[in-house]
């Protein structure tokens, strides 16, 4: 039994569908990465993924042991967020909401929890500085200290690296790599076709045709050489 | 000036209005950072004006107790408009701006149609800028309100980690599974709560005031939620005191002078915001 299975998953709004139907699979320990062009339903196919709007059509079964509601999530850094007045414990301890159900406030275990991840994103020396006015980089950080309090299976990342200078942008995919080889599944939104084929096991190519395979398969691909030689073209 | 004040204080009203205002003071400025974050600080405004119009219709069929129908009307409508951040046709601002001068237009027109009273003007101005009501409460308006703000207190300080988180990030909070829409419903409920009440203490013109100005002084000084809504309670706190004594002390109308008291701490905030760097 797999986390995630997909089967001719269609995704959209209002009964309209985006992408045309996707087949995955996503197993434990798995580093997934999803890309297409923009439009293409990436971010339709995050919101179904996380359960916050339903399929258009097809299944979308979730097993091994994973809960529906046990996908951390790194969203895109919204309008809210960056004016907003918290300190870097309150947010990471946001993360263990969830586990508090109607209790109100949180326990021991769930501060400790709080206190874990924020060393091992090595944010435990920011913890009481405000949000906002800390790097980009260091922001990331904090939410995924806030994602890893929420779940140790399945972290979901939109574009993780978008608005990142060069330098930080490497640490943050070692970082995330890392995170995978601890044994966390990862699946990752991304534009960087040519870092998600040196990070991820599977791509999950999005748009009027999907493709769905292991990193290598996905190179011999025709879709995958057209886009990676696209890449390259690009200037970097 | 200090036995003047004393000699006030001997009233029954005057106490009154002192207690009353400290607790709506507290109330509104606790909520208030939650909604300046959500982008939501003229909610207070567009609530208040169709609780404006309930009070209108209330007072036409001549309600003894106007609670009775304002509060329903307020709580239903609170819950209407912060659904509308999702998706609606109509966005939250424009929403807002609707139903805050349709309602106000309507109960102006319902008052002047249908009203029995010699002084319409009056009425209507007291209503707008609660210029007497607050010294002409009742024993039982002044437990009604303490009843209610010692409630609203309680439940924020009960679900103050789920406001945070609700604030914060609503997405994220669903995806994890905490029921973000009970708790963007009880926000709108304690919202209504609060708007009901104050509209006794700054009338219906100037609550608004009474929920963002406290919020965004505390936001100039402080960094973390917590620090921010403390603050935020203790300076709106203040500035009703202050408000309501120098009213008493020079006979100018209680709403606005607490408002004026809250303009003036914003501009202090500011100020030291800006001395120290941020």
């Amino acid at each position: 039994m797999s986390y995630i299975i997909a089967k001719d998953l269609r995704v959209g709004y209002e009964g309209k569908m985006i992408a045309d139907a996707m087949n995955f699979v996503v197993n434990k320990g798995d580093y997934l990465c999803i890309v297409g062009e923009n439009g293409s339903g990436k971010s339709t196919l995050m919101k179904t993924l996380l359960h916050l709007q339903e399929p258009v059509s097809g299944e979308l079964i979730v097993g091994d042991g994973l809960k529906a509601n046990e996908i951390g999530y790194l969203p895109q850094q919204t309008l809210v967020q960056r004016d907003f007045p918290a300190s870097v414990r309150e947010i990471v301890l946001s993360g263990c909401q969830s586990r508090c159900g109607l209790r109100p406030f949180y326990n021991r275990e769930e501060k400790t929890l709080a206190a874990e991840n924020m060393e091992r994103m090595g944010i435990t020396a920011l913890a009481d500085r405000c949000y906002r006015e800390l790097s980009g980089g260091q922001q990331q950080r904090v939410l995924l200290a806030r994602a890893l309090c929420a779940t140790q299976k399945v972290l979901l990342l939109d574009e993780p690296v978008s608005g990142l200078d060069p330098k930080v942008t490497i640490e943050m995919y070692e970082l995330i790599d890392k995170l995978n080889r601890d044994g966390i599944t990862i699946i990752m939104i991304s534009h960087d076709i040519a870092a998600a084929v040196r990070y991820a096991s599977h791509i999950l190519h999005v748009g009027a045709t999907v493709f769905f395979g292991n990193t290598e398969e996905y190179a011999e691909s025709d879709i995958g050489k057209f886009f990676l030689r696209q890449e390259g073209g690009e200037e970097r | 000036m200090i036995e003047t004040l004393m000699m006030y204080l001997q009233y029954p009203f005057v106490r009154y209005a002192i207690i009353v205002g400290v607790l709506i003071a507290l109330c509104s400025s606790l909520l208030g950072v939650t909604l300046v974050l959500k982008r939501f600080s003229f909610i207070g405004d567009g609530l208040s004006h169709v609780a404006f119009g309930a009070m209108a219709i209330a007072s036409v069929v001549n309600l003894t107790n106007k609670m009775v129908l304002v509060l329903p009307i307020t709580v239903i409508s609170a819950v209407l408009l912060l659904r509308t951040g999702q998706n609606t046709r109509i966005k939250g601002d424009a929403a807002i701006a609707m139903i805050s001068v349709g309602a106000l237009a309507f109960g102006y027109l319902i008052m002047n149609l249908f009203s029995t009273s010699s002084n319409l003007s009056g009425d209507v101005c007291s209503t707008l800028f609660g210029s007497t009501s607050i010294l002409t409460l009742t024993s039982k308006e002044v437990w009604i309100c303490t009843v209610l703000s010692v409630v609203v207190v309680i439940v924020f300080v009960l679900f103050y980690h789920k406001i945070f988180a609700v604030t914060f990030d609503e997405t994220f909070a669903k995806a994890t599974g905490v029921n973000a829409n009970a708790y963007n419903l009880l926000i709108a409920i304690v919202i209504a709560v609060i708007i009901v009440l104050a509209m006794n203490l700054v009338g219906s013109l100037l609550i608004s005031a009474l929920v963002i100005f406290p919020a965004l002084s505390a936001m100039r000084l402080f960094k973390n939620f917590r620090q921010v809504t403390v603050a935020s309670a203790v300076i709106s706190v203040i500035c009703a005191l202050l408000g309501l004594v120098v009213s008493i002390w020079q006979g100018t109308p209680v709403g606005s002078t607490i408002v004026a008291a809250d303009v003036a701490a914003f501009g202090i905030c500011y100020l030291a915001g800006r001395l120290q760097g941020r």
